[in-house]
């Protein structure tokens, strides 16, 4: 069990360490001049060789390169360009937001889409399977922005105009201020992850239950007289929870690391939408720190999905 | 042939199964309609004498510079320049239907030759072709494919390119697998035995018993590859403006989703009915392929095999 942790874990340092070096290239080689980025069109060669010296881009590539690696093990992601805040602020102010985000969407779209998922696949074919079918496929086929616009569109500016002000159309309350209002605020883009996210762990939930229950130690387990609900909960749902774990911990590391399109839509100010401003404002250090706190978030989750793997099935180890 | 029972390939029973199931057909039709309309969206703003990027500032806006509703004149309404949604949206078919063929292509194509190199090759070719599988799958690809876009400038090129790098990945690790057990077969022993090279059997042998999977996938990846690319147009960093797309508009609807509810509903339609309509004919296809993985079915093969 520990040699099969340390080999994930080294494996999830390679692979963020490859990121940061994809990153790098991408920024530091790019044909682009950073230090004219910075000091604006108008700069004189002087101000650009000041520049260039206190970014050291005056010096090569590697060097560059290992004092790059160098500040990211120190966990010194540098200093925006564009406000000289340290990108770790950027992330400590964006994260809360964006996590706040992500959890309450993760446990709506859990219990949505693994409940109609259960119920359809108990019921293969009948109407409510095949209108859940239906439905799933729709919030499937919807592009998150899409569905972010269409919920302000008609439950926050439609109810507004009603004289109803149920939902207002974004911003952020902090929890620690008050949990109602953060609730409150956050309800329209939970949902709008939520219901898109659900479709698929619908479907999946239903496809791998339906494969279950056509195994003989479900029908062992009617013979022995239990009552349809245990057999569902206790035998049928325990054993082809599986594919939805998986998929959990890759979608909710995912979302961890900034939910771009959620967050620009609502205007939350997360770490998506840090990411997004700093992209169209080119503050490349600010792009690097969100790219690759991203990236270790996912590598972070797979692992925590591995490991739980490997708990419960010891054949899983030896691969 | 004079017997009774005629042998049928798989390919033609998939395309029977497939022409029996009326979700698949209705969604061809769909799709059809797409085509046709992206093909002949020149002569369409031709016919309505609206060009694309014509504004109509004095019978598009109203008087205080906010856009028309659907009209006699404006059949979908109008944007906040005063142009015409009707022709924008034929003229952002094109874009999504490029993007979404092209990059869903490429990202087969690619995902497929991977896959089969590794699989036939296996030892160190195949660590290293795994791993980068891992290592793009496990990308935060929409913060990276910004990132590459705000670098290299936007543009239809890098939109396609983007899309097909951060999907290949996926079908790469679906053919390896496949083609691992391929691998095994006899016949391929058989086509070695003859004399094949490594080049033959690669793509004479393994490609064809993966192409169910491969059109499966190309099929399926075509709708992600539309709402990708509307996605970023959404974000700034798709199709160029004025060049109409399906998320450009949407992106400029937002500010004016308090007053123009055409302006929101008439792209966003079109875009979600575009890859509703393709996500529905791949999953047909799928079940097709593969009548197996329609679970329905499966049920009423378990009720077949107990009596």
């Amino acid at each position: 069990m520990i040699r099969f942790l340390l080999r994930r874990i080294l494996w999830g340092i390679a692979i963020v360490w490859f990121v940061a070096t994809l990153v790098f290239a991408m920024f530091f080689i790019a044909p682009r001049d950073v230090a004219r980025l910075i000091a604006g069109r108008q700069a004189s060669d002087q101000t650009l060789e000041l520049v260039r010296k206190r970014l050291g881009l005056d010096q090569p590539v590697p060097v560059q390169y290992v004092r790059f690696l160098g500040r990211l093990v120190r966990a010194d992601l540098g200093e925006s360009f564009l406000t000289g805040e340290p990108v770790t602020n950027v992330i400590r102010r964006g994260f809360p937001v964006t996590a706040s985000l992500a959890l309450g969407a993760a446990t709506l779209w859990l219990i949505i889409g693994v409940g109609t998922g259960v119920i359809a696949a108990t019921r293969p074919r009948s109407v409510f399977d095949r209108v859940l079918t239906g439905v799933a496929l729709f919030f499937y086929s919807m592009p998150p922005f899409l569905l972010g616009e269409l919920l302000l569109l008609f439950l926050f500016f439609r109810l507004y105009m009603a004289g109803y002000a149920l939902f207002p159309p974004g911003a952020y309350v902090p929890l620690t201020e008050s949990a109602a209002q953060w609730a409150r605020h956050l309800i329209l883009p939970w949902f709008s992850i939520a219901l898109i996210t659900a479709a698929t762990y619908s479907r999946l939930t239903r496809g791998a239950m339906l494969d279950v229950l056509g195994e003989d130690y479900i029908r062992t387990a009617r013979a022995k007289g239990l009552t349809e609900r245990r057999i569902i909960t206790r035998h049928a749902l325990r054993s082809s929870v599986a594919p939805v774990i998986t998929q959990f911990g890759i979608d909710l590391g995912g979302l961890l690391g900034g939910a771009i399109v959620t967050e620009v839509v609502f205007g939350l100010p997360g770490l998506g939408r840090e990411a997004v401003l700093a992209i169209t404002t080119q503050d490349l250090p600010v792009i690097i720190g969100i790219t690759i706190l991203s990236s270790t978030l996912v590598v972070i989750a797979n692992l925590v999905v591995d490991t739980w793997y490997a708990f419960l099935d010891p054949r899983v180890r030896v691969r | 042939m004079n017997d009774a029972i005629r042998a049928r390939g798989p390919w033609q029973l998939a395309f029977e199964r497939l022409s029996r199931d009326r979700w698949a057909i209705a969604a061809t039709a769909a799709i059809g309609i797409i085509i046709l309309v992206a093909v002949f969206a020149p002569l369409i703003a031709a016919a309505i004498e609206h060009p694309p990027e014509a504004q109509y500032r004095e019978t598009g806006l109203s008087p205080s510079g906010i856009p028309v509703g659907p009209s006699r004149l404006f059949l979908f309404g109008t944007d906040g320049l005063g142009r015409d949604i009707l022709v924008r949206i034929a003229y952002g078919a094109r874009v999504s239907l490029i993007v979404g063929v092209l990059a869903s292509g490429l990202a087969v194509a690619f995902g497929a030759l991977v896959g089969i190199v590794a699989a036939w090759f296996g030892g160190a070719i195949d660590t290293i072709l795994s791993r980068l599988m891992d290592v793009v799958l496990s990308l935060p690809f929409l913060v990276f494919a910004l990132a590459l876009v705000a670098i290299v400038g936007p543009s239809l090129t890098i939109s396609i390119v983007v899309i097909a790098f951060f999907s290949w990945a996926t079908v790469g690790r679906v053919v390896r697998a496949q083609a691992l057990s391929i691998r095994e077969q006899e016949y391929i022993r058989a086509a070695r035995s003859m004399g094949a090279g490594s080049m033959r059997i690669m793509f004479v042998e393994i490609l064809p018993n993966v192409a169910a999977t491969l059109i499966v996938y190309a099929t399926l990846l075509i709708p992600s590859s539309i709402a990708f690319e509307a996605t970023m147009s959404f974000l700034g960093l798709g199709v160029v403006p004025p060049t109409p797309s399906w998320g450009n508009m949407l992106a400029d609807s937002i500010a004016f989703y308090k007053v123009a509810w055409w302006f929101v509903a008439f792209p966003g339609a079109a875009l979600v009915g575009t890859t509703l309509a393709f996500n529905i004919l791949g999953d047909s296809v799928r079940d097709a392929f593969d009548p197996r993985h329609d679970q329905t079915i499966v049920v009423d093969a378990d009720k077949e095999k107990d009596s």
